[in-house]
């Protein structure tokens, strides 16, 4: 099993060439790049600039969520805003307060925006831009961004020509937005006073420094990608017909520690499109090595062909099957694998995927504190239905 | 003048049908293995003790790498155990379900097995306290197999789940249960010291145990409600619901402004650009002060007798509170026969933004407009709004005057009354209808 720090280091790796880290590290902006494929969603790019704001060192932010910068009296509207946008894989603007390391808090207006992969249009990074706000004192404020600091922009990043498919999301906001920055121009700055409870809306110049900030990033991480034959880019050009899943669901899915493969019931073979990092320990393969595959190759010689047979029927019923079977990991080693498998269904209420959750049956397992096997069974089923549920009604209406 | 309405009761239990013909006993108790004398005494249910923290420390912890969400597993893991022994009316995952096109992103699900083919009950909707009738279905006639576990404060400074713990009536446990009826995948109940057999009506400790719950299932998609008598609660007895819907709720989108913030630091803010108008508390240096500063205006709410909802969100850190007065008009004859015939009762899900429809034409014709037209019927009015939230500033001795910024009532904001939601409402733009299937 890789360790986290191992999985952050890879993150960056594979998708950019050498010299990405100090391209970046040339940049004087404040900025954090994240990872929604592994578990936590964790930050795997941390830079010199959002060090010196923040008054962290590398090593205690690498691997954190973004949310340990918030505190107490950061807006809860706004943190519920941010994580709809990541599960939506879209992007946002939004003035938010953080605290510093030594626990002062402070404005600043955040600028998220998702990073694709070219070749099938996945969302392989968030990239996190932090523009530390200038606070004026409020005197009329603006139309929006006054209640509790949200300035709801769809994502687009002013000045920004930010080509996102779904840039219906936005329009007419950004009429709303001049609106109040005309409204906001008149009032005065205050840089020492921190008003945490009110709202803040930054104004135009700061914008316009995070959109400079987000193009300057993009084209660095293009760059170099493009330079490793794997190119990412600031928009989804190509909705290819791959069944990986959505950043959302990885993000849910992240959240269960638990051994369990997602295979997609309606592609042919019923191949496996999701395995968690506790799935690749148990049977250590490699994540690209089980992706596409039908979970079959887990079993071996001894396997016993009436329990295949039983699993066999359970999927074609749509019914819910416990067994113990006998598998083997890449290693050629075996083990006794307590399985159990539940149909999942989307949104429209038919079967969509089957979840298989693996316990290694061993005396030390069955002795484990806490909830029994089949209540550990029950509750990654539980937990896969509901994010199946939440993720495909958002997805079924557009 | 008695107030009532006719409606179809929810079953929320598979013995509450059973209500008026008792079962024979077989053996010891009643047959049913339920919760009274007859068949409690030897009777086990897992414990689970969440640890007390202060509201203050457990911010501090989000530092740290959060273990396994325990609570969560647990109600999980139990209620789809259940789903497996068919003790649910239908598998809710089998209902259709989407996010209407729109700013809000309103969500409908179409169930038709929810509604009983059954008479309508008639409902007294204008005493939201009533006293609690024994001879009526309440949690204690529950059979013990829809029941998931005691949940209690820890006497540890940890977590523990006791699998095989006693139900002790000495110590008048609250538990958890199953809706058989649900409306969401997880749908359970809440039911504080359930043996004492409360009327519905909120107090301030079991009104922090359902805040706790919400803290310690620490998932912002498992949110807690509560509906008062005259709100289109059914059951005369001290509950909560509670589900799991991993979608934002539009009552989460809905600008707020501040009016004030408490002594103990509790928020409290006015909604805006909502069809329901309400009152958003949220902070508090301790999660007792926010659980006080809610359950006082709940009490003052229910002993001035106006009917109310309240929708826990954010794992506990915010809440919001909705006078209502919908069954009043519907008493009166003042609601629309189109929107009756939905069969919708604008209880806390409703409200929120969640609605379940029961016929497929609803379904299929759903709009922003139509849900946005029945919640404005459940919404006090704007001048019957701004005496009830002084109502309960004066109840929880503040005032309105206390608004430091000066910014209430300032005219940008308190002039919008939409009655076309989707072109009036600024600040609202970001959302969760169009993500590319």
């Amino acid at each position: 099993m890789e360790s986290q720090l191992g999985l952050i280091e890879k993150s960056f790796n594979v998708k950019y060439s050498d010299g990405v880290r100090e391209a970046l590290d040339e940049l004087p902006d404040s900025f954090t790049i994240t990872d929604p494929s592994i578990s936590g969603h964790p930050i795997v790019y941390v830079s010199r600039g959002f060090l010196k704001v923040f008054g962290y060192s590398k090593n205690e932010v690498l691997g954190k969520n973004g949310r340990v910068f918030q505190g107490p009296k950061t807006n809860r509207r706004s943190v519920m805003a941010i994580r709809e946008a990541i599960r939506e894989e879209r992007g946002i603007q939004i003035s938010l307060l953080n605290y510093r390391k030594d626990g002062t808090p402070f404005w600043m207006l955040f600028n998220m925006c998702p990073v694709y992969s070219e070749k099938d249009g996945r969302v392989v990074h968030f990239l996190g831009i932090q523009v530390p706000i200038l606070r004026r004192r409020n005197s009329l404020g603006g139309g929006i961004g006054r209640n509790g600091g949200v300035c709801y922009d769809g994502g687009n990043c002013r000045g920004y020509v930010y080509k996102c498919c779904r840039r219906e999301v936005c329009s007419n906001s950004m009429m709303e937005m001049d609106r109040a920055l005309s409204v906001d121009s008149v009032s005065g700055l205050d840089h020492t006073e921190v008003d945490v409870e009110g709202p803040c809306e930054a104004s135009d110049q700061e914008k316009t420094k995070a959109s400079v900030a987000v193009n300057n990033i993009m084209s660095v991480l293009a760059n170099y990608s493009e330079l490793n034959g794997r190119l990412v880019i600031d928009r989804r050009c190509c909705q290819s017909g791959t069944s990986l899943l959505s950043a959302s669901l990885n993000i849910s899915f992240g959240r269960i520690k638990q051994s369990f493969v997602l295979t997609d019931a309606h592609l042919p073979d019923m191949p496996i499109v999701y395995a968690s990092d506790a799935f690749l320990k148990l049977i250590g393969y490699l994540r690209h090595e089980v992706l596409g595959r039908n979970c079959r190759f887990l079993s071996g010689e001894d396997t016993e062909r009436g329990t295949q047979f039983q699993i066999k029927q359970c999927i074609q019923n749509e019914q819910p099957c416990t067994v113990h079977i006998l598998n083997y990991r890449k290693d050629g080693t075996s083990f006794w694998n307590f399985l159990h498998i539940s149909p999942i269904r989307s949104a429209s209420g038919k079967v969509a995927y089957f979840v298989g959750i693996q316990i290694e049956d061993t005396t030390e397992a069955r002795e484990k504190q806490g909830l029994n096997p089949e209540m550990r069974h029950r509750s990654v089923v539980a937990a896969v239905k509901v994010a199946v549920r939440g993720w495909s009604m958002g997805a079924s209406t557009s | 003048m008695m107030l009532k309405i006719k409606r179809v009761p929810t079953l929320v239990s598979n013995f509450q049908k059973d209500e008026a013909d008792e079962i024979a006993a077989r053996g010891a108790g009643c047959g049913r293995n339920c919760l009274r004398n007859c068949c409690l005494p030897g009777s086990k249910l897992p414990l689970y003790g969440f640890k007390n923290l202060s509201y203050g420390k457990s911010v501090a912890d989000e530092t740290k790498e959060s273990p396994i969400d325990f609570l969560e597993s647990l109600v999980l893991g139990e209620w789809e155990d259940r789903q497996q022994k068919g003790l649910f009316r239908y598998d809710v995952t089998a209902c259709e379900t989407k996010v209407i096109p729109g700013e809000y992103g309103f969500v409908a699900q179409l169930n038709e097995g929810r509604h009983l083919k059954k008479r309508p009950t008639e409902f007294r909707v204008d005493k939201v306290l009533q006293p609690f009738d024994g001879s009526k279905f309440n949690f204690t006639k529950v059979g013990q197999e829809e029941l998931l576990f005691q949940f209690e404060a820890s006497e540890e400074d940890e977590v523990q789940l006791y699998p095989d713990a006693p139900i002790d009536p000495e110590k008048s446990p609250s538990v958890v249960a199953i809706n058989v009826s649900p409306i969401e995948y997880g749908h359970v109940l809440l039911i504080p010291k359930v043996l004492e057999c409360l009327p519905q009506r909120i107090d301030r400790d079991s009104f922090l145990l359902a805040l706790h719950m919400a803290a310690e299932a620490a998932n912002p998609y498992f949110r807690l409600g509560y509906n008062s008598l005259g709100a289109f609660a059914t059951i005369n007895h001290l509950h909560f619901q509670a589900y799991f819907l991993a979608v934002q709720f539009p009552i989460e989108k809905a600008p707020t402004q501040k009016i004030t913030v408490t002594d103990a630091g509790v928020k409290i803010s006015e909604m805006l650009h909502y069809p329901v108008r309400g009152l958003v508390f949220e902070g508090g240096n301790t999660l007792e002060d926010l659980a006080d500063v809610v359950s006082d205006s709940c009490i003052c709410l229910q002993e001035n007798n106006i009917p109310y909802n309240v929708l826990i969100s954010d794992s506990g850190k915010r809440i919001f509170l909705l006078p209502q007065c919908y069954a009043e008009k519907q008493a009166l004859g003042e609601v629309s026969a189109e929107l009756l015939d939905t069969q919708v009762n604008p209880a806390v899900w409703e409200i929120s933004g969640h609605m379940v429809l029961k016929r497929k034409e609803d379904y299929e014709g759903a709009t922003e407009a139509n849900a946005w037209r029945l919640l404005a019927e459940v919404s006090l009015s704007e001048a019957r709004f701004q005496e009830v939230t002084a109502l309960i500033f004066e109840a929880i001795s503040l005032s309105v005057e206390e608004n430091e910024d000066g910014t209430d009532g300032s005219p940008e904001d308190l002039d919008v009354t939409p009655p076309q939601p989707m072109e009036e409402i600024d600040g609202l733009n970001t959302h969760s209808t169009m993500v590319p299937a």
